[in-house]
């Protein structure tokens, strides 16, 4: 085809003035309006540059116990944030368990996304009998809650982080597949997917290129809700012994240690819990502000 | 062109584009228990047309009365229970004749909901190049198909190529899916109600755009509406369809100006006429067509007809040509000098 691109009847319409952004490039520029959302990124980096970055942050030896100076209170010179109950140094203690406490909030949830999504999407878009039989045994899982399938599953496994993640992970891929399901439901419903089966595509292009796009921006924005509870319910494996075993460095598990501590020092031993909350608020009001950054129906 | 074979005219011009013999499509209704099937919509129930290579065949009819099915036939988006399709001499679906693949290259569809129909997630440019890419074009030669088609259409390619479905009014909504469905050069085009959601200035910019079009690759539509002014206007020959049948085929001027079939006179009364000396003399038809899931024996029509009589409620009517006019085809009673009807022949 060496046609000349002409139009018809010379009536070319010009558009409004203004470059055309892409979606992402769009989303992005909504995220940066918002402010909650930028001050809980700002947070989230710092916490998470902190963790990566903790043998060079912490000022001291997250393991070095000390008879001598127990539960010592917050501005004590040498140890800014106090000392725990056997005289290790908060702050290290803090800044290395956010390794581990935000390790076991987010890897959870990515693989539940993956898996999650996986499910999701392949049952929505069969629909029928294949539908119906992913989405009734997902359902099995719901009849629990969700802290007593993790502490069940933990339990059965055996105590440890990886058993904890993979029993957080069962308990996450059923919420997130069934947002999976009924956004692809929706979208394979809608005419520009039966034109693209008009135009011949086979239903793996379709999934690719129309399904995916439009079902994935929503499941994101529901896992990183999650992120917040997986933490939690991390932090609640190790308080009862299930997660993360001592001496290492965990905000549950310290918690659970220091609550021994909470009438002589309870400035001290709540300082892991507003830890998990201020992540798990700042994932939450994240997630809100990408939830309404994308939300461009018009 | 690389990567397409082209299929040029298969059968000549006489032959027609597409030939619909016996097409039958039922909805169960599951229900109840065991999620049995408790009742059965029967959305096309055996209709048989041609679709001449060049023309316009216009299908008209009240809401539910199939058109929808149909058009959703035609492109093979539904599959039909009984019947053929025969594409060009060839048919459809079939071991010897045209695999599904390779007819959706030939046969396309432009939906009515204009922002549906585009995914909101890719970009005008990306969504007219989609259908090419699927079939093995070549990802410079897509590109360089749509911003050509989009400029046919009267879009400016490098303005509205990368926007998105959102950023657009809905009658340049409505030319990017005109756009799309070229984009594989099919032959036949579909139009499903294509401009029943735009304005009426923008209704007329489209229709013109889809005359010029047809004359510049020498397409053939079935345009569905139903606004009989604008089939009227675009038609080279009328279907009129009523509950999932065909009641009357024809040339256009025929239908409008000597419609045979009762139903087809009710629904052209219906029509408000804009000529105070050609006032609405017969009543038009009243109230809703039968259900489908449960449509009257015999002629479709007889519970809403002015000229029912006995032979009506049992007796099916066939699809015949009139004496003076072989393709001029209605289905009723009144038609058939023989059929037994106390006013057969005296009507047309």
């Amino acid at each position: 085809m060496t046609e000349i691109p002409g139009t018809i009847a010379g009536a070319t319409i010009e558009g409004p003035a203004g470059p055309a952004r892409g979606y992402w490039s769009n989303v992005l520029r909504r995220l940066r309006r918002d402010r909650v959302a930028v001050v809980c990124i700002v947070i989230l980096a710092l916490i998470l540059l902190a963790a990566i970055f903790a043998p060079l942050v912490a000022p001291g030896d997250p393991f070095r116990t000390s008879m001598l100076r127990r539960l010592r209170p917050i501005g004590t010179p040498g140890f800014p944030l106090g000392t725990d109950e056997l005289g290790r140094d908060m702050l290290t203690r803090l800044v290395f368990g956010g390794r581990l406490s935000l390790f076991t909030g987010i890897v959870p949830v990515i693989n539940a996304f993956v898996i999650g999504t996986f499910l999701g999407v392949f049952a929505g878009f069969s629909g029928g009998r294949t539908n119906m039989a992913i989405m009734r045994t997902i359902d099995v899982f719901y009849a629990f809650p969700s802290v007593l399938l993790a502490i069940a599953i933990s339990g059965a496994l055996g105590a440890g982080i990886f058993n904890s993640i993979v029993s957080l992970t069962i308990v996450f891929v059923p919420p997130i597949a069934r947002v999976a399901e009924s956004v692809t439901t929706q979208v394979r419903n809608l005419d520009f997917v039966d034109a693209a089966r008009a135009s011949g595509a086979g239903a793996f292009t379709i999934i690719r290129v129309h399904i995916l796009g439009n079902v994935l921006g929503p499941v994101f924005v529901y896992a990183t809700g999650l992120v917040s509870v997986s933490m939690i319910l991390a932090s609640g494996l190790s308080f009862l012994g299930l997660g993360t075993k001592p001496p290492e460095a965990e905000w549950g598990l310290m918690l659970n240690t220091l609550r021994t501590a909470i009438y002589a020092q309870p400035v001290v031993a709540a300082l892991p819990g507003a830890m998990i909350f201020t992540v798990s608020i700042c994932f939450n009001l994240f997630s809100d502000g990408l939830r309404s950054a994308m939300d461009v129906k018009l | 062109m690389s990567g397409q074979a082209e299929i040029g005219d298969i059968g000549g011009p006489a032959q027609p584009l597409l030939a619909v013999r016996g097409l039958y499509r039922h909805f169960p209704i599951r229900g109840g228990l065991f999620n049995r099937t408790t009742a059965v919509v029967q959305a096309v129930d055996g209709i048989d047309f041609d679709v001449h290579k060049g023309e316009t065949l216009g299908i008209v009819g009240e809401s539910g009365c199939g058109k929808s099915t149909t058009a959703r036939l035609l492109v093979r988006l539904l599959d039909p229970d009984r019947g053929e399709l025969v594409y060009d001499g060839l048919s459809v679906g079939t071991q010897d004749g045209l695999s599904l693949r390779e007819m959706r290259r030939h046969v396309q569809m432009v939906f009515q909901d204009s922002f549906a129909s585009l995914n909101p997630r890719l970009s005008i440019a990306d969504s007219i190049a989609f259908g090419p890419r699927v079939h093995g074009v070549g990802d410079g030669e897509a590109m360089a198909r749509a911003r050509d088609l989009l400029a046919r259409v009267g879009l400016a390619p490098d303005t509205f190529g990368p926007r998105y479905p959102h950023e657009l009014s809905g009658g340049q909504r409505q030319r990017v899916n005109i756009a799309r469905a070229l984009a594989l050069r099919p032959r036949l085009v579909i139009l499903d109600e294509a401009v029943s959601a735009l304005d009426k200035s923008v209704e007329a910019q489209v229709l013109n755009l889809l005359q010029d079009l047809k004359a510049e690759f020498g397409l053939t539509y079935v345009f569905i509406s139903h606004d009989l002014n604008v089939v009227r206007y675009i038609s080279d020959r009328v279907l009129v369809m009523y509950l999932g049948r065909i009641v009357e085929i024809g040339p256009v001027d025929r239908i409008y100006e000597a419609p045979r079939h009762p139903y087809t006179r009710a629904l052209l009364s219906a029509m408000p006429s804009m000529d105070p000396d050609r006032r609405t003399s017969e009543a038009p038809i009243s109230g809703d067509p039968p259900n489908p899931i449960n449509p009257p024996p015999g002629c479709r029509f007889h519970t809403r007809c002015p000229f029912a009589s006995e032979i009506c409620q049992t007796r099916v009517p066939e699809l015949a040509a009139s004496p003076l006019a072989g393709d001029h085809l209605a289905a009723c009673h009144m038609a058939d000098p023989s059929s037994g009807h106390p006013q057969a022949g005296t009507a047309v």
